[in-house]
């Protein structure tokens, strides 16, 4: 008898997702998806809204990354009004970005997935939690703590709040940095520094145990896609995008946000609200690719800030090419943090970042807007269309959850495929196929523009559809 | 004698107080420091007695009364806060939140509305009522101003101003009961009407619903209080 395995809610996820894995009457895997079983309309309802209101509108589609939000809907609408804001208050965006990535990968890295990888998979689930990692390394749950208080502290510096900040508008931002904002920052830098460099010497030593895992994570040869400047460099904020195959030979170059629609499309499936991006020319599903810190350290020749270079340096002797495995992307996560912190430094020192200008005005001179933005989990873009008024009329949001939306699928399977055999798992097993899924940091807050708590369900379905087994938390 | 005279006394929550004929309930509580709440009434502009925030019980009769436009009478006893009247305002606050859509979180004058801060004052933690979530539109036509009905409570200090102040009267009320609507000219797109630009009704307006372009994403205070020194200047003319 066939038998289908229900894990739902997925815990430790950003969002409300389930993972269905399909068993034949051997009890081997046959199929599994990941599926995001909630929509929120966030497109349709901001229809009729003016195009100046939708930053601090979309930002609200989640707490986490609502700063990506701001900063790709902000520049969509100044594609609409066809501006280039003030140098000031593009290195300021900047610098919000990256706090908001620090600190949401920070969450990523050490609140959800440091458990599994300190306690381990198998461990038991009551303790394997933050709490449970700084019972046993408080200096590594103090650190996680600490650099995640660190991002959020920029952003209530700059945007006055720390969760759906204001002052990210279309032309720029409101106000500018006053200097002792600027210097609060600076002093918050060294302890971050050594927050980052106790999580990343402690995760090389102890990723080689998890070889088992890094064979079986979503790990097999995908394009990916990130933001990337002209030097070749890591960019979160502007640039433009690069598309890699999975031998690192680079197929798109140059792509920006105006642009974006002539490569990637979005596909449906019935199974899940959030949509299945690819790379048009090769078509869906052989178009799929991932985004997000694995894809942006695959692409990118230099982080551009001198500690994360020589992180990325061993990063990639990790493999020949691009690294396959979707496990790396916790170590990606850590560099990107990294740089962060380094990068925040530089916009501190740039010459200008104190100047009064950081706006820039104009009215609607076009109908059609696109922006796009690194956000921690991957490429952010969106894109509207407005009447001579200014009022939405159309809006899409292409989420970087969506982007790795078959890849985690994929990464589910393969992990599900080799757990699971004659229809005998256990609850580490599971865990095992969750932490797949984690590796993403998949937002499902933004990628079916939904809404609810944050857990995860596994069902186990025998062939005749009958549930045979659930693990719910 | 007292009775035929310009001076009145009267009492006001216990207090006694005195007043000149003609002046408002609203008017000499205020005198004397005592604060009624309003939302359509605006120093400077005529009362039309819309919204019932103001209304206050007086002795003698079962019937509430809107302090902004009732006179005082000599011997009046008035009550401005009882128990009564305080559910009865937070109910209106309440039905003017359920009867169109405000979402203080993306508003252009959170933090700055009449309405949200009336509500906090009031005690409106709950809105016991289904919303209705009308279909209502943003008129965006206008060069340097936006009105969204979404926002609007209909207390009509726009079309006054424009009226009284202005001299444009490019605002009016359309409709009736429940489908009133706020429209410039005769229903004409804003942007297309005879509207002056001098964005009073800007600044009066309590909630978002009339807003600068301009000012979306910064803080939008509105400065109604320019309107008693216009009036006395022109009146000193």
């Amino acid at each position: 008898m066939t038998q289908t395995i229900t894990i739902d809610p997925v815990t430790r996820l950003e969002g409300h997702g389930k993972v269905t894995i399909q068993l034949d009457e051997q009890g081997n895997v046959t199929d599994a998806h990941f599926h995001v079983t909630q929509v929120r309309g966030f497109e349709r309802f901001c229809e009729g809204r003016p195009f100046y209101e939708m930053p601090s509108l979309m930002a609200r589609i989640c707490g986490i990354c609502p700063v990506s939000h701001l900063v790709a809907s902000a520049k969509a609408c100044e594609a609409i009004m066809s501006i280039r804001i003030p140098h000031t208050a593009a290195q300021l965006r900047r610098m919000l970005n990256l706090a908001q990535m620090v600190q949401s990968h920070a969450l990523s890295f050490f609140h959800l997935s440091s458990p599994d990888l300190l306690l381990g998979l198998d461990s038991d689930p009551a303790h394997r939690h933050i709490f449970g990692v700084a019972a046993a390394r408080p200096e590594l749950g103090r650190a996680g703590i600490g650099l995640r208080r660190f991002g959020q502290h920029i952003i209530e510096l700059l945007g006055n709040k720390r969760i759906h900040p204001g002052w990210v508008i279309p032309g720029g931002v409101t106000e500018p940095l006053a200097p002792a904002k600027r210097d609060e920052i600076l002093a918050l830098l060294p302890e971050a520094y050594s927050n980052i460099q106790i999580a990343l010497n402690w995760y090389k030593q102890i990723a080689d145990t998890f070889q088992s895992e890094i064979e079986v994570f979503a790990n097999f040869p995908s394009l990916f896609m990130g933001l990337i400047n002209e030097d070749e460099s890591v960019e979160f904020t502007d640039g433009a995008l690069r598309v890699i195959d999975a031998k690192g030979a680079i197929i798109e170059d140059g792509v920006t946000a105006t642009r974006f629609t002539e490569i990637i499309g979005e596909a449906v499936e019935p199974y899940s609200y959030t949509k299945f991006a690819y790379y048009k020319p090769l078509g869906y599903p052989q178009g799929s690719y991932r985004v997000g810190p694995l894809a942006r350290l695959n692409i990118a020749q230099s982080m551009g800030t001198p500690l994360a270079d020589i992180e990325l340096k061993q990063f990639k002797q990790l493999a020949l090419g691009p690294l396959q495995s979707s496990f790396h992307y916790h170590h990606a996560r850590l560099i990107d943090i990294l740089y962060g912190i380094e990068k925040i430094e530089q916009i501190l020192s740039d010459p200008l970042i104190l100047d009064k200008h950081v706006r820039a005005t104009a009215g609607v001179n076009r109908l059609e807007g696109a922006g796009q933005a690194e956000a921690p989990r991957g490429t952010l873009m969106h894109n509207y269309k407005v009447d001579e008024n200014g009022l939405i009329t159309w809006a899409n949001l292409v989420i970087a959850t969506g982007q790795n939306n078959n890849a985690m699928n994929r990464g589910v399977l393969q992990a599900a495929q080799h757990y699971i055999q004659n229809g005998k798992f256990t609850e580490g097993i599971l865990n095992r196929v969750e932490a797949v899924v984690r590796t993403f940091d998949p937002c499902l807050s933004c990628s079916s523009h939904a809404f609810g708590q944050m857990p995860l369900h596994i069902e186990l379905l025998a062939s005749t559809g009958d549930l045979l087994d659930t693990v719910s938390r | 004698m007292s009775d035929a005279g310009d001076v009145k006394t009267l009492i006001i929550d216990d207090k006694e107080v005195s007043a000149l004929r003609g002046q408002t309930i609203l008017e000499v509580a205020r005198e004397n420091g005592i604060d009624i709440p309003t939302l359509c009434h605006v120093d400077g502009l005529g009362d039309v007695g819309a919204c019932r925030m103001c209304l206050v019980e007086i002795k003698g009769s079962n019937k509430l009364q809107p302090a902004c436009v009732t006179t005082i009478f000599e011997s009046m006893e008035v009550s401005t806060n009882t128990e009564r009247l305080q559910k009865h305002r937070r109910t209106i606050l309440e039905l003017l939140f359920a009867e169109r859509n405000h979402i203080c979180s993306v508003c252009v004058a959170n933090g700055h509305c009449e309405l949200q801060s009336l509500a906090q004052a009031q005690g409106v933690t709950h809105v016991r009522l289904p919303y209705r979530n009308p279909d209502l539109h943003v008129d965006a036509s206008h060069e340097r101003f936006t009105i969204d009905h979404n926002r609007c409570i209909l207390c009509t200090r726009c079309v006054r101003v424009c009226a009284e102040i202005e001299g444009a009267h490019v605002w009016d009320v359309m409709g009736r009961g429940i489908d009133s609507m706020i429209i410039s000219d005769l229903n004409d797109p804003w942007g297309e009407s005879s509207c002056t630009r001098c964005g009073k009704c800007v600044q009066v307006c309590p909630t978002g619903a009339i807003f600068d372009k301009s000012k979306i994403g910064d803080p939008h205070p509105k400065y109604p209080d320019f309107l008693p020194y216009l009036n006395l200047m022109r009146e000193a003319k």
